[in-house]
């Protein structure tokens, strides 16, 4: 009976490690990703955010419409000149894929800044610097500067455009993301 | 029968015993010393609270830890972003003064392997620093020593709370040290890539509400173009 207890042990301590290494301890939740082959072997994907309805948070001195209700923004002056916003960030599907940040800048010290953070929690993140001048129909583009995870090794661009919902007040529409993002070539065998 | 029951009963003894080493394992003392402290290099040193009603805004999934706040904020109960945290904290220089605003991005992990006690965070931060610039910091967190010392005994206390002194490195990759990756987007930090450790100190700890005492810190290991500004440092 001794030696079927001493066997229970190890099945036991058997058992738990085996449990541990087959069912991940996280299982993020995916969605297909919507992305489409461009002729340079790179890949272009669109996400979208809709405002006010996915904006979770308007941060700047400047307004008094900050959003959530309640926030306790800074009121440095140092922080006169800083708009900070952040979103749920949706695909082409309008399904919630992730969250992303937008700050824009001024500062006399260290310029203009306009640049987004897309994290997608099952993918990885995005860093884009923008350029601050607009192009003809309203579109910025703005170049990777850095990615994580599955972005870790790309390169690219992302524009951004705001479409405004005329028929349904100021303030109000959509802002439009398409990444255009390449690989790093691979050696030559 | 009996040889039955001493089999069930050891299968028990022996997954107690698998989860008692899990938590005691010496093998996985986290790291006492961050490899940005042995450097030369100038170093910019941002501090910041990481309970939650201290942010100017932190939202999760009204189910985890940590109530949201302000309370209308919106809540990330989406599947795609619901073991996702963010944080938008006022970080402040060895002054006490704020010096920049950060957001943070927190999901949980699916590189966890809590056999190698790793109980993993991939996070980034989104920063501005008035007159400096703007940079962001890619890393993975190891918050494994941070469950067993603090949350699973506040957890199995009594009172359901944890004091005492907890500090420790969550800093976990992907740099080669163990460092998280600084990459400057705007001003001074335009361009620059550098090494980043994060490390949080927790005092108090509830089972019912989070962090009651934590504070956060980033350490950035700045090229030697770059000078840290002496209030940050």
């Amino acid at each position: 009976m001794f030696k079927t207890f001493i066997a229970g042990i190890l099945l036991g301590i058997a058992g738990v490690a085996a449990a541990l290494h087959t069912f991940p301890a996280v299982d993020q939740h995916r969605e297909t990703s919507i992305i489409s082959v461009k002729p340079n072997g790179g890949n272009s994907e669109k996400f979208h955010v809709s405002v006010p309805m996915d904006r979770i948070m308007l941060g700047a001195s400047a307004t008094e419409r900050s959003v959530p209700a309640g926030m306790d923004w800074p009121q440095d002056p140092a922080f006169a000149d800083l708009n900070v916003e952040l979103f749920k960030l949706r695909d082409a599907r309008d399904t919630v894929v992730g969250v992303a940040s937008r700050i824009a800048a001024r500062d006399a010290a260290a310029g203009s800044a306009i640049e987004w953070v897309l994290h997608l929690p099952a993918r990885g993140s995005v860093y884009v610097t923008v350029e601050p001048e607009s192009l003809e129909g309203g579109v910025r583009r703005g170049s990777l500067r850095h990615g994580t995870r599955e972005f870790g090794a790309l390169s690219g661009s992302m524009t951004e455009r705001w479409i405004s919902a005329a028929d349904t007040g100021e303030g109000q529409g959509r802002i439009e993301l398409e990444t255009a993002f390449l690989g790093a070539a691979e050696p030559d065998e | 029968m009996k040889y039955l029951l001493s089999l069930a009963v050891g299968i028990l003894v022996g997954a107690v015993m698998a989860f008692a080493f899990l938590l005691l394992n010496p093998l996985a003392e986290p790291r006492a010393l961050s490899p940005l402290e042995v450097g030369d290099q100038p170093q910019m040193m941002l501090n910041y609270s990481l309970v939650p009603a201290d942010a100017i805004v932190h939202t999760n999934n009204g189910e985890t830890r940590g109530d949201p706040t302000p309370g209308k904020v919106q809540q990330l109960w989406e599947p795609a972003i619901r073991n996702t945290a963010v944080t938008v904290a006022a970080m402040s220089g060895a002054t006490g003064e704020t010096r920049a605003i950060g957001i943070k991005f927190a999901s949980l992990s699916e590189s966890t392997r809590l056999l190698r006690n790793e109980a993993m965070i991939d996070s980034v931060w989104h920063i501005y620093m008035p007159e400096r610039g703007t940079f962001v910091v890619g890393q993975r967190e190891n918050r494994f020593d941070y469950l067993r010392t603090v949350v699973l005994p506040a957890m199995w206390s009594s009172g359901k709370r944890w004091r005492g002194l907890w500090r420790g490195n969550v800093s976990a990759g992907p740099g080669s040290l163990g460092t998280g990756r600084f990459a400057g987007g705007s001003g001074e930090f335009a361009g620059l890539d550098a090494d980043v450790i994060e490390s949080h100190t927790v005092r108090a700890w509830s089972a019912e509400s989070g962090p009651v005492a934590k504070e956060g810190m980033l350490l950035v290991e700045l090229p030697e173009t770059v000078e840290a500004a002496a209030d940050v440092l």
